[in-house]
C-alpha cells in the first residue's frame, strides 16, 4: 500500500486533484466576494455540477465534454512531441467549417455517410491547418506558437468570409443548418440521457483517446515522437527523422481538432458557427484540458469530463444570480492552479516520505 | 592535536538510502587531506553536509574545536570555509575582477566600488603568481584559468578551510603541477584544504592524508605517504584493481574509417574550429584524440558521426564514402557512437531503460511488427544486455534512466552502442566521471572490441587513458592535428606539451 502511495503516478494524479480542490477554493472566495449571500448556494451548483438535473445535467456534461475533449488531445498529443499546439482554436473553427460545409451542401450523400463524410472533411481541413505550422517549424524553424496563433486567426477571418459567401443565414448572421442527415447519430443516447443533446460524439471522442493512448504508448511512431519531445538531441543522435515527425505531430494534432470542431457542429443541438470576430473558445480550453489531464490521453478524457460538469454547474448558478462568466473564472483558477501542480507535488512526496519514516521508526 | 575539521559519526539518509553512514572526517590544520572514494560513495554528499547544502540525520560538526550548526552555505562561508566546485559557477560575460567579487561588492550608496577589491584581487594575484588580468572576460580565459578564479574567489573571501572538487579533470598536465603547487603554497601559509579526487597519482603528489570512503561507509584514513597506490585503491574499491590496461598483440588489418581533409566552420565566428583533419582508423586498433577541451574534438566527433554538418571533406567507412549519409544510414553501416554528453545525447532520460537499449534499434522487425513495438521481445533483450554488461538499477528493466548512477547510464550506452556488432566505434570521453571499476571495466570492453578486430576512435581528455588505452595517439590543438605519435615512445610532459599548442610534429600548413 505504501509502495503504491508514493508511486509517481499517484502523486501526479493526488497533485492535480490538490490542484482542483485549491481552485475551487479560490472560486468560493470570488463568490463570497462578488455576492456573500447566494454564495454558498452557488458554489453547491458548481460542486453538484452535471448531477443537479440527474441525467439530464449527465448527458448535457458529456455533451460539453466531447468537443474538449478533442481539442485536449490536440493539445496534449502535440506537447508529447514537444510543440505548444496553440492553433487548436484555428485547426477546430477550420473543421467546423469543413464539417458544416458538408453538412449543408453535400446533400447528395446517403444519410448513413454523409455525417461520417463531414467528419472526415473537418478532419482533413483541421490537419492542413496544423500542418502549416508543422512545416514551418520544422524547415524553417519558425516557432510554432508564433505561426500557430497566426493560423488562430486566419481560420477565424477565412471561416467567416466562406459561410457569407456560401451558407449565411443573413437573419441570424450565422451559417445555415446542416442537412438532417448530416447530424451525428445518437444510436439511443438520447433515450438513455433524454431531454440532452448527447449522441454518438461522445462515444468517438473517446475512441480516439483510445487511439492516441496506441499511438503514443505501443508504437514506432509514438516512441519517436515521445524521444524528440524529450529530448531532440538523442533522437537526432538516434536517427529519428524530427523534421517527418514535426509535421506529422502537428497534422494529427489539428486532425483532432477539427474532429473536435465536427462533433460540435454537427451534433444537431442548434448550434451554429456564428459570423463574429472571436476565436473559437474550445480551442484554449483545450489547453486547460491538457495541462490538468497532464497530457496523458486517459487524464485528458477525465480532465475533459470535469471541466463539462463544472460548466453545467456554473450554467445552473445563474438560478442564484451569478454571471456564468464567473464559472470561466473559476475554471481559469483551477488551471492556474494545476501550474502549481509542481509545489503539490513537492509537499505531497515529502509529506509521504515522512509518513513513511515515522512508520518505520515506531 | 588541533583539528581545524571534525566531521563526528555523519550519518545522512535520502528516504531508504544511506548516503553517508557514519562517517568521521578529521582534517589537521594547515594540510591537504584527500577525499577519495568512488563515485556514489558519498563524498559529495558528505562535503554538502560540510558546507551546508544537506543537514545531517546524525553526527556532530566542529570547525576549530567549537560546535557548529551550519544551515546553509552562508554559514559555511560565515565559518571560512570556500568550495571550488567541479563545474565552475561564473558568469561567462563578466570580468575576472566582477566573478570575484560577485555576491560581496562593496558599494557606496547602491554604486559600485571597485577600486578597493580590484587591488586586494591584483595583490593576492600577485602573491600566488597567478598571472591573471582582472579585466579579462571570463568566455575568453582558459579553462585553467577560470579555476584560478574559482581559487582566488574563496582567497576573496579570507576562506580557510578550502574544498577542492576533483578540480584536476580539465585541467592539461603543466595546469595541474601548477594547481599542485598553488595547493602546496596555501596550506604552508596555514589554511586547510580538502581535495576530492580519483586519482591516485594526485593524491601520491600533493596531499598528506587521505580517507577513503566506500558506498557511504568510511573506510578508514591513511597517511599518504606510507601507503602505495595499490592499497588505496583496494580501500576504495573493496578488491584489488588492474592499472595497467591488459592487451593482446595487435593485429592491424584493413583501415575501417578514413577522415580525409575534414574541416566544420564555427557558427559564431567562421573560423575553422576543425581545421583539414585526415586521419585513418584500422581494423584492431584503438585510435585516440588526445587534446584540451574545447579544441574541435567534440565538432570532429559531431562531423564525422552526422549530426554536424561539415564544410569540406571526406568520410570514408569500410573503403564506401559516407560523407553525406544520415546519421541512422551511418548506424546501420555499423558505426557506433558513444557520445560526449550522455545526457544530452545518448539517453533520453524519462525513457525506461528497456526503451533506452532499442534507441537504435526499435526499428527493425526485431523490434516491432508493422509499427507495433513488440515490448515481449524489447524486455527480453533488455535483461540479456543487463545481465551481461551488469547494468544496475532499481527496478531492472523498467527502471527510469534520470534515476540510475552515471556509470550505470554510461553502461546502458555502451551496451547498446557495442552489441549492435559495429565496424567502428567512435567513443567521446566513455569514462568522464566514472569510478575506477566501472573505468576498467570499459576500457575492457573497448579493448575487446579492437581485439575482435574492429577500428575505434577514442577522443580523451584524461592522459591516463590516452596513455593506457590507445595504439596511436594523435593531438588536436585549435582544430588542427599537431602529433601523431606512438604512446610508447612518448611522455606525458611531451604530450602536454604538444596539448598545449607548444610543440607541433605534424605541419598542417604546407597540405593547405
Amino acid at each position: 500500500m505504501k509502495s503504491k502511495l508514493n508511486s509517481e503516478g499517484t502523486i501526479r494524479f493526488l497533485s492535480s486533484i490538490l490542484a482542483i480542490v485549491a481552485g475551487l477554493l479560490f472560486g468560493l472566495i470570488i463568490l463570497l466576494t462578488s455576492n456573500p449571500s447566494q454564495a454558498l448556494g452557488g458554489f453547491a451548483m458548481i460542486i453538484q455540477g452535471g448531477f443537479t438535473d440527474g441525467i439530464q445535467g449527465i448527458g448535457q456534461t458529456l455533451y460539453i465534454a466531447t468537443p474538449i475533449i478533442m481539442t485536449g488531445l490536440s493539445v496534449g498529443f502535440a506537447f508529447k512531441t514537444g510543440l505548444f499546439n496553440i492553433g487548436a482554436t484555428g485547426q477546430f473553427t477550420m473543421g467546423a467549417l469543413a464539417a458544416v460545409l458538408v453538412g449543408v451542401k453535400c446533400t447528395f450523400l446517403p444519410a448513413g455517410i454523409h455525417w461520417l463524410v463531414a467528419v472526415l472533411a473537418a478532419m482533413l481541413a483541421g490537419a492542413l491547418w496544423g500542418a502549416v505550422p508543422g512545416i514551418l517549424k520544422a524547415y524553417r524553424n519558425v516557432n510554432e506558437v508564433i505561426a500557430s496563433i497566426m493560423m488562430n486567426y486566419i481560420g477565424m477571418y477565412l471561416t467567416n468570409m466562406i459561410i457569407f459567401r456560401t451558407i449565411y443565414d443573413e437573419l441570424k448572421n450565422q451559417s445555415k443548418p446542416v442537412a438532417a442527415s448530416a447530424n451525428l447519430p445518437k444510436a439511443g443516447l438520447d433515450q438513455l440521457f433524454p431531454g440532452t443533446n448527447i449522441n454518438i460524439g461522445i462515444l468517438i471522442a473517446i475512441l480516439f483517446v483510445v487511439i492516441i493512448y496506441i499511438i503514443l504508448n505501443k508504437t514506432t511512431f509514438g516512441y519517436e515522437l515521445k524521444a524528440c519531445g524529450q529530448n531532440p538531441s538523442a533522437s537526432k543522435y538516434a536517427g529519428i527523422n524530427s523534421k517527418r515527425n514535426v509535421v506529422l505531430s502537428m497534422v494529427f494534432a489539428g486532425g483532432l481538432a477539427g474532429i473536435g470542431g465536427a462533433l460540435l457542429y454537427l451534433a444537431g443541438s442548434g448550434k451554429y458557427i456564428q459570423v463574429l470576430d472571436v476565436l473559437a473558445p474550445e480551442g484554449f480550453t483545450g489547453i486547460s484540458v491538457a495541462l490538468l489531464g497532464l497530457s496523458n490521453p486517459v487524464g485528458i478524457l477525465f480532465a475533459g469530463l470535469f471541466i463539462g460538469y463544472i460548466t453545467v454547474g456554473g450554467y445552473n448558478m445563474q438560478l442564484f444570480d451569478f454571471a456564468p462568466e464567473v464559472i470561466d473564472m473559476i475554471i481559469a483558477a483551477i488551471i492556474y492552479c494545476g501550474a502549481l501542480s509542481l509545489l503539490f507535488k513537492g509537499i505531497l512526496s515529502k509529506l509521504l516520505s515522512g509518513s513513511k519514516k515515522g512508520g518505520k521508526k515506531s | 592535536m588541533e583539528y581545524v575539521i571534525e566531521m563526528n559519526h555523519i550519518t545522512k539518509r535520502f528516504g531508504n538510502f544511506t548516503a553517508n553512514d557514519d562517517i568521521t572526517l578529521q582534517v589537521k590544520k594547515g594540510e591537504i587531506h584527500a577525499l577519495l572514494g568512488e563515485n556514489g560513495a558519498g563524498k559529495s554528499t558528505l562535503m554538502s553536509v560540510l558546507f551546508g547544502l544537506y543537514q545531517q540525520e546524525e553526527g556532530n560538526i566542529r570547525i576549530n574545536g567549537k560546535d557548529v550548526n551550519i544551515k546553509n552555505p552562508n554559514d559555511a562561508n560565515d565559518l571560512g570555509i570556500g568550495m571550488v566546485h567541479q563545474h565552475f559557477k561564473l558568469v561567462h560575460n563578466f570580468t575576472v575582477l566582477e566573478s570575484i567579487v560577485l555576491g560581496r561588492e562593496t558599494t557606496n550608496y547602491g554604486v559600485l566600488k571597485m577600486s578597493e577589491a580590484r587591488k586586494k584581487v591584483v595583490e593576492l594575484s600577485e602573491r600566488y603568481k597567478f598571472k591573471i588580468d582582472p579585466d579579462a572576460y571570463i568566455q575568453n580565459i582558459t579553462v585553467g584559468m577560470q579555476q584560478k578564479v574559482e581559487i582566488l574567489k574563496m582567497l576573496y573571501c579570507d576562506n580557510e578551510i578550502l574544498i577542492f572538487d576533483e578540480p584536476t579533470a580539465v585541467l592539461t598536465p603543466q595546469e595541474i603541477s601548477e594547481l599542485m603547487k598553488i595547493m602546496k603554497q596555501l596550506v604552508a601559509e596555514g589554511k586547510s584544504i580538502i581535495f576530492i579526487t580519483h586519482k591516485l597519482n594526485e593524491i601520491k603528489e600533493a596531499a598528506n592524508r587521505c580517507s577513503v570512503l566506500r558506498k557511504g561507509k568510511y573506510i578508514g584514513t591513511i597517511e599518504v605517504a606510507d601507503t602505495s597506490k595499490e592499497e588505496m585503491s583496494e580501500m576504495m574499491v573493496g578488491r584489488k584493481v588492474n592499472f595497467i590496461v591488459e592487451k593482446n598483440e595487435q593485429h592491424l588489418g584493413e583501415p575501417v574509417l578514413e577522415v580525409k581533409n575534414l574541416s566544420i566552420k564555427s557558427k559564431y565566428t567562421g573560423k575553422n574550429v576543425v581545421d583539414q583533419v585526415s586521419f585513418q582508423v584500422k581494423k584492431g586498433e584503438i585510435l585516440c584524440i588526445a587534446g584540451i577541451d574545447g579544441n574541435g574534438q567534440s565538432e570532429l566527433v559531431y562531423g564525422i558521426t552526422g549530426m554536424m554538418p561539415i564544410d569540406q571533406g571526406q568520410i570514408i567507412m569500410n573503403g564506401k564514402e559516407i560523407t553525406n549519409e544520415s546519421i541512422r544510414k551511418k548506424c546501420l553501416d555499423g558505426m557506433a557512437h558513444i557520445p560526449e554528453d550522455r545526457h544530452k545525447d545518448g539517453l533520453i532520460l524519462d525513457y525506461t531503460l528497456q526503451e533506452n537499449l532499442v534507441l537504435q534499434s526499435y526499428y527493425t522487425d526485431r523490434f516491432q511488427r508493422r509499427g507495433f513495438l513488440k515490448f515481449d521481445a524489447i524486455k527480453l533483450y533488455a535483461k540479456e544486455l543487463i545481465e551481461r554488461f551488469d547494468i544496475r538499477s532499481g527496478q531492472g528493466e523498467n527502471s527510469i534512466v534520470r534515476g540510475m548512477s552515471g556509470g550505470n547510464q554510461q553502461k546502458v550506452i555502451i551496451a547498446r552502442e557495442l552489441d549492435r556488432n559495429p565496424e567502428i566505434v567512435v567513443a567521446v570521453q566513455p569514462v568522464r566521471g566514472l569510478d575506477v571499476g566501472a573505468i576498467e571495466y570499459i576500457h575492457k570492453q573497448l579493448i575487446a572490441q579492437r581485439d575482435a578486430g574492429k577500428g575505434v576512435l577514442l577522443v580523451s581528455l584524461e592522459l591516463d587513458e590516452v596513455m593506457n588505452v590507445s595504439d596511436r595517439i594523435i593531438v588536436m590543438y585549435e582544430g588542427e592535428i599537431v602529433a601523431d605519435v606512438n604512446p610508447k615512445e612518448i611522455t606525458v610532459q611531451e604530450l602536454g606539451l604538444y596539448m598545449a599548442g607548444t610543440k607541433r610534429s605534424v605541419n598542417n600548413e604546407v597540405k593547405a
